[in-house]
């Protein structure tokens, strides 16, 4: 009974950190059409940047977040003007390509540079037990900031201008721009925030898990199929998809050999293109 | 047309001797090829891989080289090498550029078994004596090759000293739980670990794999505690045994005894706090090992090389780390080839393989025999320590706890000791 108790805990805890961690890419495709295979690379970015504020400036990764979304929102707007401006309006491939080259140069700079070693953030902050089942309090935390910052881009998507704004491109920028938005700065903001995102989640993901520069590849992986469960451009339907993977792994792992789950997540993500493509969450 | 004839005639004439010349040249030195992950997932290893082995070349270069008695001189060592990418397919096309257009004497294979299998294909296919190190799956000498020679202990005994381990301090330990990441060496090691353990009287409890990358293993632990085992052995390679290990100490699952493969072994284990304290590892070697002339003496073998104390001092001192049992093998593979050399007389591959399977050496990094019968090539003298990461004056330090004639510490037991 423990042993189900304690993986839905789990399941529940890392599937919010899943659902974080998708969130960035599902904004960017949703707002700007755009598949971002700059994704994972970001999410390593921000591991490091949370390690390098740990290891220098004393800060554990929790206090760190804030300033990772800031350094986050600069470089993705920056890297949208080269990376993806002047494609944007070009067939699909060629995004497809321009964010997958952007991964190529900041792996292979951060290979070069950091090396491949594996890194850790050690915070020492424990772990809760309730009965036989310990939680430790950096994956709780990691839990309540993927909610947090779930909410709050929920709140900013659907209660403030610039939100709206970001929406509206979303649906028609023709006619976004016919109502005074300044698309462009819109989609470099969209994409500023989703970079953005993706950092905060390396920085949190950093928190729990030892990771390395070629970290960020899994969870880019996993946010796909979460964006496709969820649906595209909501950060609820992000949060949902996140959850459902969560626990879809920890559950099943405790009757089957946890070198299936894979198999069956792409089983379930086949389905749903198949059955409902707009994701489980539509976006209104 | 006649004038034609023989400007080609002096042409081909010029480039033969050309060709010749520099033949004769290529005898000023020993071409040692191999190919270096300096990019790609294996980049860690591969690169203390390199560093033990460039620390070997100057210490041979700075003796004048390796004396060929067939050429009555010494004759220095000149590495020539490339970024594979941690890519098998670019470890084939590499291995055949140092052969056929380096005019590689010698090859070091790459770092990983997977890699290694790569290269032993080319390096059979043109007869080129291949030391292998960073490479512990006994696969490879399984498929019939009389050119690649093993300086790691097989991955067929990697964690079997641990059950000994165990065995030796808690008989009444039987439940064991196997976890180990899906790859060649980690199922070689864990499939002969699981093998030991049922002739040797354990209860195997849970037997599973998990994929590489693998970052949460909460739900792997979940089974772990629900099957109540003495024991957890297996891991992988180094992120996953790291994250592995830190996982179990935040789940507090109460086992006796923690093995695991690889990253235990590497001093940035320590980073991961007290998660690393208890856990043991084997270990190709470890700085505080103690292997020397007496121990040589002991076992009637000839003793070859540097002393452990020198290594690890000249090492700290060109890179300002420790080094690891990758950097070790790294040195030992161009000691032991450095041996064979002069062994041989010669730079032939017929002698100095002659001379590989005649060695029986003992070295810093243990003794170095290579199997002649069935496994070809593979490592038959050279045995793993078990280490385990203790408390000393409050920092985490690595102590040889087994075997005996080894250790330098006494094991702690039991694991959950420091959950109280």
């Amino acid at each position: 009974m423990y042993a189900w108790i304690a993986a839905l805990i789990n399941g529940i805890l890392v599937g919010l950190v899943y659902g974080l961690a998708a969130i960035g890419l599902n904004l960017i495709w949703g707002v700007m059409k755009v598949i971002n295979l700059s994704h994972g690379a970001f999410i390593a970015l921000g591991m490091f940047c949370a390690y390098f504020i740990f290891h220098f400036a004393g800060i554990n990764p929790f206090l760190a977040v804030i300033l990772i979304l800031i350094v986050g929102l600069i470089l993705g707007m920056i890297s949208y003007f080269i990376v993806l401006h002047r494609v944007l309006d070009a067939p699909e491939l060629s995004t497809l390509l321009s964010t997958y080259s952007l991964s190529l140069i900041i792996i292979g700079l951060g290979t070069f540079i950091f090396t491949t070693n594996p890194r850790a953030i050690d915070i020492g902050l424990g772990s809760i037990g309730i009965g036989n089942i310990y939680i430790p309090i950096t994956k709780i935390l990691t839990g309540l900031f993927s909610i947090l910052f779930t909410i709050v881009l929920y709140v900013f998507l659907y209660k403030t201008w610039t939100g709206k704004a970001i929406r509206a491109v979303s649906l028609n920028r023709a006619a976004a721009e016919f109502m005074g938005v300044n698309s462009t700065f819109i989609l470099s903001l969209s994409f500023g925030i989703g970079v953005g995102l993706a950092m905060v989640a390396g920085c949190l993901i950093a928190a729990i898990f030892p990771f390395t520069i070629l970290s960020g590849a899994v969870y880019e992986l996993k946010s796909f199929v979460i964006c496709v469960l969820g649906g595209l451009g909501s950060p609820i339907g992000a949060l949902v998809g996140g959850l459902i993977l969560g626990l879809l792994e920890n559950i099943c792992a405790l009757k089957i050999p946890v070198g299936y789950i894979p198999f069956i997540e792409f089983v379930i993500l086949v389905i749903i293109l198949l059955v409902k493509p707009t994701g489980l969450i539509t976006k209104r | 047309m006649k004038r034609g004839v023989f400007v080609w005639f002096f042409l081909c004439c010029f480039f033969l001797s050309f060709g010749f010349t520099k033949k004769v040249l290529a005898k000023d030195k020993i071409i040692v090829g191999f190919t270096v992950s300096q990019t790609g997932k294996l980049n860690a290893e591969s690169k203390e891989q390199y560093n033990g082995l460039s620390l070997w070349k100057s210490y041979v270069n700075k003796q004048g080289g390796i004396y060929v008695k067939e050429l009555q001189k010494k004759l220095p060592v000149e590495f020539k090498y490339y970024d594979d990418e941690s890519s098998k397919e670019r470890v084939q096309q590499l291995y055949v550029r140092l052969i056929t257009q380096d005019g590689a004497d010698f090859l070091i294979s790459p770092y990983s078994s997977g890699l290694t299998a790569s290269s032993s294909i080319i390096a059979e296919q043109y007869e080129k004596i291949m030391l292998a190190i960073g490479s512990a799956s006994d696969s490879i000498f399984t498929k019939g090759y009389t050119h690649i020679f093993q300086i790691y202990t097989p991955a067929s005994r990697y964690l079997t000293g641990s059950l000994d381990l165990l065995k030796a301090y808690d008989p009444k330990a039987k439940k064991i739980a196997i976890v180990f990441e899906q790859s060649n060496f980690a199922k070689d090691v864990c499939t002969a670990a699981k093998d030991y353990a049922v002739k040797h009287g354990f209860n195997v409890v849970l037997f599973e794999s998990y994929d590489p990358g693998t970052t949460d293993f909460t739900s792997i632990l979940n089974k772990v505690a629900k099957k109540k085992p003495d024991a957890v052995i297996g891991g992988g390679h180094f992120s996953d045994g790291e994250t592995f290990a830190k996982q179990i100490f935040e789940q507090k699952i109460r086992v006796k005894l923690v093995s695991l493969l690889v990253a235990p072994a590497v001093p940035k284990f320590a980073e991961i706090g007290k998660s690393a304290l208890y856990v043991t590892a084997p270990s190709q070697w470890e700085p505080k090992a103690k292997f020397s002339e007496e121990t040589a003496k002991k076992l009637g073998v000839p003793w070859y090389g540097v002393s452990g104390d020198w290594f690890v001092k000249n090492y700290s001192k060109l890179y300002g780390e420790t080094p690891g049992y990758h950097a070790a093998a790294g040195f030992v593979a161009g000691l032991v080839l450095q041996k064979a050399i002069e062994d041989a007389g010669s730079l032939k591959s017929s002698k100095v393989k002659k001379a590989l399977e005649a060695m029986d050496l003992m070295t810093f990094y243990g003794r170095i025999t290579f199997d002649k019968g069935d496994y070809y090539g593979r490592q038959l003298g050279h045995d793993m320590v078990y280490l385990q990461w203790q408390n000393c004056d409050g920092k985490l330090v690595k102590e040889v706890v087994w075997p005996e004639v080894a250790k330098s510490a006494n094991f702690i037991y039991p694991y959950y000791k420091k959950f109280k």
